[in-house]
């Protein structure tokens, strides 16, 4: 076999493993779409769950899972760019950073439901809170705070040193070369990061089934002391807990299609901001 | 002007210069020159300590600029590094307009008037020789320029904070000929106000535009004096070597 035809296997190979990528991706959004579309409607999007979840719709478990995921956004979000900041632009390379950096790696690879057995411990009973959006959304901010940390740091880290360098060499201090040098030209990165911690929270079942969320609940939560209902969480009642899984089918896959839906127009908003951004500022 | 007593630098356990002792001139041009590695960035870049950004890097010895202890504890790196100001070998202007590039600087130190800045980015892009040719376009992105406009608008953005001082790594090492002219005509006209220190491969260059030469050969000083006598008649054998480019 010749140079050519070895880099043509190569390619098809390559081709088609992209191929079933894609393929995989479309058979489950065809699968729940054409499945789910039929359930979807104004009343599905907009009503509370009737007759013990067999028919009536699924706001508040959409609402909840919006709240949830917001709060352990502003939480782990701030927290997740002042930590890159902090590793990336002001700790030398010593043995504890990189011990503290091997350790977000692993955070992030912790299974979540033991994140939802520790926010249990900690938040509902350690320090009280009970299960309510508070202790879930503080789970689900631990959870996703390893992912925002290291593509935040991705981000700092693909801002050009010659910046940093121009800024410091005009006189500025560290933190005017972060703040204005450094940090204007990761927002893409960052905000890529922001989403990716979304849609991951709004994801997860496991972080908040102890923590937060609720069976069945008659009104919205008042307070951050509420429990809340959630659609991953709903989504796996309807599936495991119903009365009749036949009769609800419908709804179980429209429910899905809806938790799909948000997540991937998440990902898409990512997509969005960062290619605006990357247009805004060329290098 | 800068003093510099037996200087030496290390990074981590690797030592690269060695009791670099010289005094340069102000309002004077002085060239480094030397083989590639021998340290001229290195010692370049001790005089306004961006070195520190480097974690293995050490220095001991002592560098005195005007009136500064560069290397004491007590010294206000800020303070430095506005004294003395510094063009890279690669442009590396910010990705931002041309006029904010200038008025980076002033604004990191508390400029804000706009009225001042304007006047500010004027003066450093007129001193960097490159006024007429942005002056109808200063919101233009500073990515659009050509190479050597971008590097004087490198050099108008160290102006922009009238240091006493200028360092000037192989600033025309990615520049044509046409655009290395230009920007030796500038450091020619800048001397008059400005202490400038150039890093270069270009012999012809360092005759061209230097009072002073200096020549490096593994990390030590082999030879210092006036560029026209040095070129001339070189004292030392290595130096002799190196200008009539039998190495290096
Ligand atoms: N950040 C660094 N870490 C470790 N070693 C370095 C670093 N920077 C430079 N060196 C080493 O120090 C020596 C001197 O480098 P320096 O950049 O000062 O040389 P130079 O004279 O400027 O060379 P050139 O003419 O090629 O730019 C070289 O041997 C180089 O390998
Ligand atoms: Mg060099």
């Amino acid at each position: 076999m010749n140079r050519k035809h070895m880099q043509w296997l190569a390619f098809t190979l390559l081709k088609l493993c992209a191929l079933m990528v894609v393929a995989v991706l479309f058979v489950i959004i065809f699968d729940i779409a054409s499945k789910g579309a039929g359930a979807i409607s104004w009343e599905f999007l907009t009503e509370a769950p009737k007759n013990h979840m067999t028919q009536g719709g699924i706001f508040p478990a959409i609402w909840g899972t919006l709240l949830l995921s917001i709060g352990a956004i502003l939480l782990a979000f701030p927290t997740g760019v002042l930590t890159a900041i902090y590793l990336t632009e002001y700790s030398a390379q010593s043995r504890t950073i990189i011990f503290i950096d091997a350790a977000i790696t692993n955070l992030a690879g912790v299974p979540s439901i033991v994140f939802g057995l520790f926010g249990f411990a900690l938040f509902v009973a350690f320090f009280g809170f009970g299960a309510s959006m508070l202790a879930g959304s503080l789970t689900l901010a631990l959870m996703v705070l390893p992912i925002i940390i290291k593509t935040s740091e991705e981000a700092l880290l693909s801002v050009p040193h010659s910046f940093r360098e121009a800024s410091l060499a005009l006189g500025a201090t560290k933190w005017q070369t972060v703040r204005h040098s450094v940090l204007p030209y990761a927002v893409p990165g960052l905000l890529t990061g922001l989403i990716l911690g979304v849609s991951r929270a709004a994801g997860e079942t496991a972080p908040i089934l102890f923590t937060a969320a609720a069976y069945f609940l008659p009104s919205l939560p008042s307070s951050v002391f509420d429990q809340t209902m959630a659609l991953p969480y709903h989504l796996y009642i309807l599936s495991t807990q119903s009365f009749n899984l036949k009769a609800t089918e419908h709804l179980q896959y429209g429910t899905a299609l809806v938790l799909l839906g948000l997540v991937l127009a998440l990902n898409l908003a990512a997509i969005i901001v960062r290619s605006h951004f990357r247009r805004k500022y060329r290098w | 002007m800068i003093h510099s007593r037996d200087v030496n630098l290390w990074y981590g356990r690797k030592q690269v210069l060695f009791d670099v002792t010289l005094d340069i001139l102000a309002n004077c041009t002085t060239s480094l020159i030397g083989p590639s590695g021998c340290g001229k960035t290195s010692f370049l870049r001790c005089i306004n300590r961006m070195n520190d950004i480097i974690h293995s890097c050490r220095v001991s010895g002592e560098i005195r600029v005007g009136g500064i202890e560069v290397y004491s504890p007590k010294t206000d790196v800020v303070m430095l590094r506005k004294k003395v100001g510094m063009v890279f070998q690669v442009p590396n202007p910010f990705p931002k307009s041309i006029y904010e590039n200038v008025a980076y600087g002033p604004m990191i130190h508390g400029k804000n008037d706009r009225r001042k800045l304007d006047a500010v980015v004027e003066r450093s892009l007129r001193e960097a020789a490159l006024w007429d040719e942005v002056k109808d376009d200063l919101q233009k992105s500073a990515m659009e320029l050509s190479g050597g406009q971008k590097q004087r608008l490198c050099i108008a953005r160290a102006l922009s904070i009238e240091p006493e001082v200028l360092l000037m790594d192989e600033p025309c090492s990615a520049l044509d000929p046409i655009a290395t002219a230009k920007i030796e005509d500038l450091i020619n006209k800048l001397k008059e106000k400005y202490t400038v220190v150039i890093v270069t491969h270009n012999i012809q260059q360092a005759a061209r535009i230097s009072d002073y030469t200096a020549y490096f050969y593994l990390g030590k000083i082999i030879e210092f004096g006036k560029t026209s006598e040095m070129f001339e008649k070189p004292k030392e054998k290595s130096t002799e070597m190196y200008l009539t480019g039998r190495f290096g």
